[in-house]
């Protein structure tokens, strides 16, 4: 065997090593790395009351209310992962993305009532990138509504929203520039 | 240290390693690449920068997207071809491997700065915050600290040799945290957003944005190669003007 095919070897040994020893850890830790946690985790695990922890998952369509306590507005909703939900109460200023079915990221701790008062709400906004004209036809047509989850794959809009009816549109593209 | 850099036998693809070979192979491809990528990323930036439409959750804010997914890309490409490098350099000796480590590094530092820095000022319009801890950021901070040491490592020695050894095994150490940056945001719950664009399905983006996205992340990627040839050649004209100097001192 030559050398450097021995030396091939060796560095593609400690590769190796390293990457399963990487991999194992990170599967160990898995649990721990998650930036929040979601409404079913807190159901099955819930963190002791005044814990401070970040809750993610989707704001419940409906459930949104503005609220006055104590003389201060205070925004009241609920959000949900499909498995579990929990209501939250935060009195600051909400991020522009936040809306029903919008995914947010709350910072706070759990009241012994069960409801989660958050210091902080970030908004997380998902992979899909589509202009407005694209969203309103879309809507107009009633194939998506925003507060109900993902939209439809971009190939099925991509070049133009099938519009029912007399008022043909033009295709998004062309307006778009 | 040897100033004629050794040359390895020729034939196979081991004959690219010649450095009088790639000074002429550099020389014609680097100003059709330079050219290339300043105009693709030109018009890539401009097409995203004022024709794109806006997205209609982010608005204008999108528009970062041109400048920071590139980034991004060549920051882990970058990365990924520094860990070539050491393989080569580690394996087989190359010396051009260890000069295009020594090049390749501060580029890629740059566009992993640039990455984080539009990263951060798209998340506040959008998140509602300049930096948070998850996953995905954190590993592209990684990232760059890599890239930071390795720069330093790689410079930190009187006698280069020791110096490309050490990077070497570092830049390879390193490249355990690519898989990390790019499945971060399957593996666990982040703020930062899933992959839009994908070998596996297909894009979740309008293609009107599409489009100019791929534009400026082929320019940007021309401009990063052009820039490493550039670099490249530079260090091995230097090397060969160092030797003949010290030569002429020799036989003085």
């Amino acid at each position: 065997m030559k050398r450097k095919h021995r030396r091939l070897l060796v560095v593609l040994a400690c590769l190796a090593g390293l990457g399963t020893a990487t991999g194992l850890t990170l599967a160990a830790l898995r649990n721990t790395i998650v930036f929040f946690l979601s409404p079913a985790q807190v159901a099955a695990k819930p963190p002791g009351p005044g814990q401070v922890f970040r809750l993610g998952g989707l704001v419940v369509t409906g459930s949104v209310r503005h609220l006055t306590q104590n003389g201060h507005p205070v925004n009241d909703f609920t959000i949900t992962d499909g498995k579990g939900s929990v209501p939250v109460v935060f009195a600051g200023v909400l991020p522009d993305l936040f809306r029903e079915g919008q995914g947010i990221v709350a910072l706070g701790s759990l009241r012994p009532d069960g409801r989660f008062v958050a210091t902080e709400v970030l908004a997380k906004h998902d992979a899909n990138y589509m202009p407005k004209d694209v969203v309103e036809a879309l809507k107009k047509n009633g194939e998506w509504r925003p507060s109900q989850g993902e939209p439809p794959p971009a190939a099925t809009w991509d070049f133009g929203v099938r519009t029912q009816g007399a008022n043909a549109r033009g295709a998004p593209a062309t307006q778009g520039g | 240290m040897d100033a004629t850099v050794s040359t390895p036998r020729p034939g196979g693809w081991h004959r690219f390693a010649n450095p009088g070979r790639f000074l002429r192979l550099a020389g014609r491809v680097t100003p059709p690449i330079a050219w290339a990528g300043g105009i693709l990323t030109a018009a890539g930036l401009l097409w995203g920068l004022f024709i794109a439409p806006a997205d209609w959750q982010q608005g204008e804010a999108v528009r970062i997207m041109y400048l920071h997914v590139p980034s991004a890309w060549l920051a882990s490409a970058g990365y990924f071809g520094l860990a070539l490098c050491a393989l080569s350099s580690l394996v087989w000796r190359h010396p051009l491997a260890d000069l295009a480590a020594v090049e390749i590094g501060p580029v890629g530092a740059g566009f992993a700065a640039l990455c984080l820095a539009t990263g951060s000022l798209w998340g506040r319009p959008t998140w509602g915050t300049y930096w948070v801890w998850d996953a995905r950021l954190t590993s592209m901070l990684v990232l760059f600290f890599l890239y930071l040491g390795h720069i330093a490592l790689i410079r930190a020695f009187d006698d280069p040799e020791r110096g490309y050894r050490a990077a070497a095994i570092l830049a390879l150490i390193g490249a355990v945290d690519l898989p990390i940056i790019h499945f971060s945001v399957q593996w666990w719950n982040t703020l930062h957003q899933g992959n839009s664009i994908s070998l596996t399905s297909a894009p979740k983006m309008y293609i009107g944005m599409l489009a100019p996205l791929l534009v400026s992340a082929i320019g940007f990627t021309l401009l990063f190669a052009a820039l490493v040839l550039a670099r490249l050649s530079a260090a091995v004209m230097e090397r060969r003007t160092r030797a003949l100097l010290l030569a002429q001192v020799r036989s003085a």
